[in-house]
């Protein structure tokens, strides 16, 4: 195609040298994009870094300093990973062997398009028809009482448990859905071929099964893990923000718009980044222990 | 097929449809609830209300000003669609087609605000929308709400643009079709049904985007799912009927828009990035 394009006697010119590196016209067109997301992307976070380490008053490591210094701010990683990290490895445990009997099914998509429903209404709407629904008159703690399995309603809102069940009820469709995808992602004659030589169900699971979606099961934890670690607005409606359910989240939001501490602000979210990315990255280190290879056979 | 015919096998599919079960049932009825209680006279302590109205949906409609929240919410998901299709589309293009030094570290800049929670970058995105005072406006809400659609229209759009044989476009080039024309008359009714599926969970992600509209939305600039958090926020202030009113409107709202894009998207979609399932 670039025969007819004249060469100089000092061989391909500047542009042509670009365009055999990929850089042409059509790969400008990355740079709006490019542009835009490093103006309102790159730009914030860095600023935000940079402004944590300017603060109100104080040297350049004080937001950090009273950050583990008080209690009332370095207890929200505790309190946020104690509801983030039993709730995922609970839509895990969940979601595997769901995933596993729906990958059977012919006609998935009437129980995946049930399932995406609290994903797309989202944790606000949840959380306020959870607050009725798990109050002491909703018709949850209603139905118990009828079948006689308790005698005083439980207590299931504004506490740790609403928060909870507001993470269980928009994170395990989210992950029985990432399960699923990497569960039927894998060539069932694996399994047919364990199955032919004799081995049982759970065999089959244990030893075909488990090693190969490792992997995705990490990335499934780590997807949902962090989803659930910034919960924000069940934590507020359904929990107790002042005490047991006070999330990171809320210690970042009251910082910058209840004390106008924007630095202040900035630190608490650059912690907050910093402990997911740190689980992410322990999770997926452990992820080289695991097989890696082809599991994938022609599909459909 | 492989059939496992014992006991334990049986017992076992039992056990996971009946927590199958379990759960989609209190998600209805959790959903069942708010409805219900949208249409309730006066609703305490029995199983259902004592009598039926649909006056606290006129009532919602004039307290919560309902009218202009929708026209924001409308005018914010209008414009971040179209602003995130026209960068993510051409983006994309350019991604799928060419091999550049350093496209691996721009797929990754693109993939981090898919990966990072919102409410992690919208605090320091809040900050800096506050301090050149776009923030409380229109504008900066659309800009907050695009962060991270344009990483995703990218990353649906490039396998989309990958199956499109390169022989099309250069057989338009051969017969004399300007770029323009390639685009207009080849690319654009290639890509229609995936820019399509695209936008439609844009869309649907916009209207449900609490955290970034929250934090930089003005009294002006609510969005819809906005003005509910502060309407459960403040309870007690306003009847509990209202607000499960709101509730109910803005779940219509959202449901009609799921119901037309899963016309053209596999509910995996909502979730999963770009994996392409074949029908099985």
């Amino acid at each position: 195609m670039h025969a007819t394009v004249a060469r100089t006697a000092s061989g391909p010119n500047l542009r042509q040298k670009l365009a055999a590196r990929g850089f042409d016209a059509v790969t400008l067109l990355v740079l709006p994009a490019a542009i835009f997301s490093l103006c309102l992307f790159v730009y914030p976070f860095a600023f935000g870094l940079i402004l944590s380490f300017e603060p109100k008053n104080g040297g350049w490591l004080a937001n950090y300093q009273r950050f583990f210094a008080d209690a009332y701010l370095y207890d929200t990683i505790y309190k946020t990973l104690a509801l983030a990290i039993p709730v995922t490895l609970l839509n895990l445990v969940l979601a595997v062997p769901v995933a596993f009997r729906v990958r059977l099914m012919r006609h998935q998509r009437l129980l995946t398009t049930i399932l995406v429903l609290p994903i797309t209404l989202g944790t606000v709407l949840v959380a306020e028809g959870l607050l009725n629904y798990l109050g002491p008159q909703g018709w949850f703690n209603r139905t118990l009482m009828t079948l006689g399995i308790i005698s005083q309603p439980l207590r299931l809102v504004h506490n740790y448990w609403g928060v909870f069940a507001s993470l269980v009820i928009t994170g395990f469709p989210f992950t029985f859905l990432l399960t699923l995808s990497y569960v039927t992602g894998i060539d069932p004659a694996l399994e047919q071929a364990g199955a032919t030589l004799g081995a049982s169900a759970w065999q089959r699971f244990r030893h075909i099964y488990l090693p190969l979606l490792m992997p995705g099961f990490a990335i499934t934890f780590c997807l949902s893990f962090v989803q659930a670690f910034s919960v924000f607005p069940s934590a507020v409606l359904l929990g107790e923000p002042a005490g047991p359910t006070r999330v990171i989240s809320i210690a970042a939001y009251q910082a910058a718009f209840e004390e106008y501490d924007y630095s202040m602000a900035s630190a608490v979210a650059m912690i907050m980044g910093f402990v997911q990315l740190a689980i992410v990255i322990a999770v997926l280190a452990s992820r080289g222990l695991f097989y890696r290879g082809p599991a994938t056979g022609a599909k459909g | 097929m492989i059939r496992d015919t014992t006991l334990g096998a049986k017992l076992w599919a039992t056990a996971v449809w009946a927590m199958v079960g379990f759960f989609v049932v209190n998600l209805l009825a959790m959903i069942g609830t708010v409805v219900t209680s949208s249409f309730a006279t006066r609703w305490l302590g029995t199983w259902l209300p004592i009598g039926w109205t649909t006056r606290w949906y006129s009532s919602a409609w004039n307290e919560f000003q309902l009218g202009d929240v929708l026209i924001v919410t409308f005018q914010v998901v209008g414009v971040v669609v179209l602003i995130s299709g026209a960068l993510g589309v051409t983006a994309a293009y350019a991604l799928a087609r060419r091999d550049f030094p350093g496209k691996r570290l721009l797929v990754l800049l693109f993939l981090l605000p898919l990966l990072i929670p919102p409410i992690t970058f919208g605090i320091p995105l809040a900050t800096v929308l506050y301090r050149t005072g776009l923030a409380g406006t229109f504008w900066g809400v659309v800009a907050a709400n695009l962060v991270p659609t344009v990483p995703f229209v990218i990353l649906v759009m490039i396998p989309f643009i990958e199956q499109i044989d390169p022989k099309l476009e250069a057989a338009a080039r051969v017969f004399g079709a300007n770029t323009f024309k390639l685009f207009i008359h080849v690319l654009l009714p290639l890509l229609l049904p995936g820019i399509l599926a695209a936008l439609l969970l844009v869309l649907v992600r916009t209207i449900a985007m609490f955290e970034l509209t929250f934090l930089v939305a003005g009294p002006t600039s609510q969005t819809l799912v906005v003005a509910l958090y502060y309407a459960v926020f403040a309870a007690g202030v306003r009847a509990v009927q209202s607000i499960d009113a709101m509730a109910v409107i803005y779940m219509v709202t959202t449901l009609i828009w799921l119901i037309i894009a899963l016309r053209f998207v596999n509910p995996t979609q909502i979730v999963t990035r770009a994996k392409q399932q074949p029908a099985h």
